[in-house]
């Protein structure tokens, strides 16, 4: 039997398959009589192979301390308050907030609303600073055509950025 | 502006009352945002709020919306001046207890407001007397795309407008409206009437918003979910649900004029009789009163000319009112007393009441 399992906790050749589906996901083990006997697989009401597996594993589920980076928030805080600390709360808590979202509302994308003079505003401003650093550097390297380029298109930018006329 | 000139002007919810607004008071709509890469105002510290606040009230204080308004931090307002506020429902209770570092900007006829450092930066809000959500919300999406001109909102393409709770995430909109029902209430429908709305998505609460009761019929219907709808469908669906309650309430009053005439009859006339003559009003007896007056007027009972009247002191018999028209501050039982007698002025001019014409 060349290519027979090997038991998943020692060498010897795995005689025990076992098959459990917990929470929806498939885990399977192959275990010599051996151990099988020594994990109690073979009295079926006192095992659980989700224990044995949580135990073996190397990855244990964090528990409660996801930090947000900008702001120190912790998943403690929100138990306690139920509110967030700061917007960047939202790209920390992820894992644990879509199935909260799931719950609360009639969906988990925003379909609204999209701060369209914010957006418009940002990309401006990133297209000026980015002409100004190139401005810098074509003077600083003496190439004189490109730096010219970049003035006019600097003032053409800063033209079309002036203030949005406000709505009534 | 100051806020005493304020408190003493004319204001959208007081002075602007029509038969429009026979069943739904009033409409408002509000909107939660926040500045990217600064804390919630729960997590924030003093200086961080005082900072965000600085920032926040001048960019809404240039509005042209906002023009000739009241722009004040919360701090320098005292009990009474803040409890007039929440009466008129301009601003939470919630933002009364915030400590430092909060500010309300109110436009001049007092139907735009803008609190800064509630449980979010900026909770932009719009109300209007009546049905009017298409209005109320052409002119807070205006307000709103004005502001955003100044400040960097805090915003996720998926997520949308991030709040401090996620409760209000996406839109960041509660939309809703004030309605009166009394003839449910009086028949006894208003749970079922809960019941189904809370099945269909939107909560209603008492007059004053979470945890407060529905002295004089009063309730607030509005949606739950922010997220995964737009503000328009949001509203749609809204409407669609509000159009049917304001016919439920208008059958009711239908059915009960048809099955037992003389038990509303008798509810309308007793009311003005107490208003007319009584001696100590508490506002939640005073509020069930006005609110059989303002039924006897939409049945024709009372001249329409009235209502104006009736939806002010709705308000104005609220405890802060009462002690701000009596120049003090005064205990409960003085208040029913003064509650009492400006009553007993406003219903001594009234005419007696015409059971002889009533339509539903």
């Amino acid at each position: 039997m060349a290519n027979s399992l090997k038991c998943d906790l020692c060498v010897k050749p795995a005689t025990v398959h076992l098959t459990q589906i917990v929470n929806n996901k498939i885990h399977k083990v192959d275990l010599c009589e051996a151990c099988a006997q020594a994990k109690g697989v073979t009295d079926p009401s006192g095992f659980s192979l989700a224990d044995m597996l949580l135990k073996s594993s190397l990855n244990p589920e964090p528990t409660g301390d996801i930090r947000c980076e900008s702001c120190g928030f912790t998943q403690q805080d929100f138990k306690k308050t139920g509110r967030f600390g700061c917007p960047s709360c939202y790209d920390c808590f992820g894992s644990f907030l879509e199935p909260m979202l799931d719950t609360m509302h009639n969906g988990i994308a925003h379909t609204g609303k999209v701060p369209q003079r914010a957006q418009e505003r940002k990309t401006i401003d990133d297209r000026l600073s980015q002409l100004e650093t190139d401005l810098d550097l074509a003077i600083k390297a003496e190439r004189y055509e490109d730096a010219a380029r970049f003035r006019d298109e600097l003032s053409q930018v800063r033209q079309t950025a002036g203030p949005k006329p406000l709505v009534k | 502006m100051k806020i005493n000139e304020l408190i003493d002007s004319h204001s959208e919810l007081t002075d602007t009352s029509s038969n429009r607004s026979a069943v739904v008071l009033m409409t408002r709509i509000r909107l939660a945002r926040n500045l990217q890469k600064h804390p919630f105002p729960g997590w924030a510290k003093d200086a961080q709020k005082r900072e965000i606040r600085d920032q926040c009230m001048q960019a809404v204080a240039a509005l042209p919306q906002m023009k000739r308004g009241l722009a004040i931090p919360v701090e320098t307002l005292d009990e009474l001046q803040k409890q007039i506020l929440v009466e008129r429902h301009l601003i939470s209770r919630e933002l009364c207890h915030s400590k430092a570092g909060s500010g309300i900007i109110i436009n001049k006829d007092q139907s735009c407001v803008v609190m800064v450092n509630e449980e979010d930066h900026l909770r932009i809000q719009v109300l209007r007397v009546g049905f009017q959500f298409k209005k109320v919300w052409a002119t807070i999406n205006a307000l709103d795309s004005n502001l955003e001109e100044h400040l960097d909102y805090a915003f996720s393409p998926k997520l949308g407008y991030l709040s401090a709770c996620p409760t209000n995430l996406g839109t960041g909109m509660r939309a809703s409206a004030m309605m009166h029902l009394p003839a449910l209430v009086i028949s006894a429908q208003m749970e079922k009437v809960v019941r189904a709305v809370g099945q269909l998505g939107m909560v209603v609460r008492g007059l004053f918003g979470e945890g407060s009761d529905a002295s004089g019929s009063i309730f607030q219907i509005s949606n739950q979910t922010t997220l995964g709808e737009s503000e328009e469908q949001i509203i749609k669906h809204l409407h669609g649900v509000l159009t049917t309650i304001v016919d439920q309430e208008l059958n009711a009053r239908a059915k009960l004029l048809e099955t037992d005439p003389k038990k509303i009859y008798d509810k309308i006339g007793r009311a003005y009789g107490i208003l007319q003559n009584g001696y100590l009003l508490s506002s939640g007896e005073a509020m069930n009163l006005l609110s059989l007056i303002r039924l006897g007027i939409d049945l024709g009972v009372y001249a329409d000319a009235q209502r104006g009247l009736i939806d002010r002191l709705f308000i104005e018999c609220q405890p802060g009112h009462v002690q701000h028209a009596a120049k003090g501050a005064f205990e409960p039982g003085q208040r029913d007393v003064l509650r009492a007698e400006r009553l007993r002025a406003e219903f001594a001019k009234m005419p007696a009441p015409d059971f002889s014409n009533t339509t539903s």
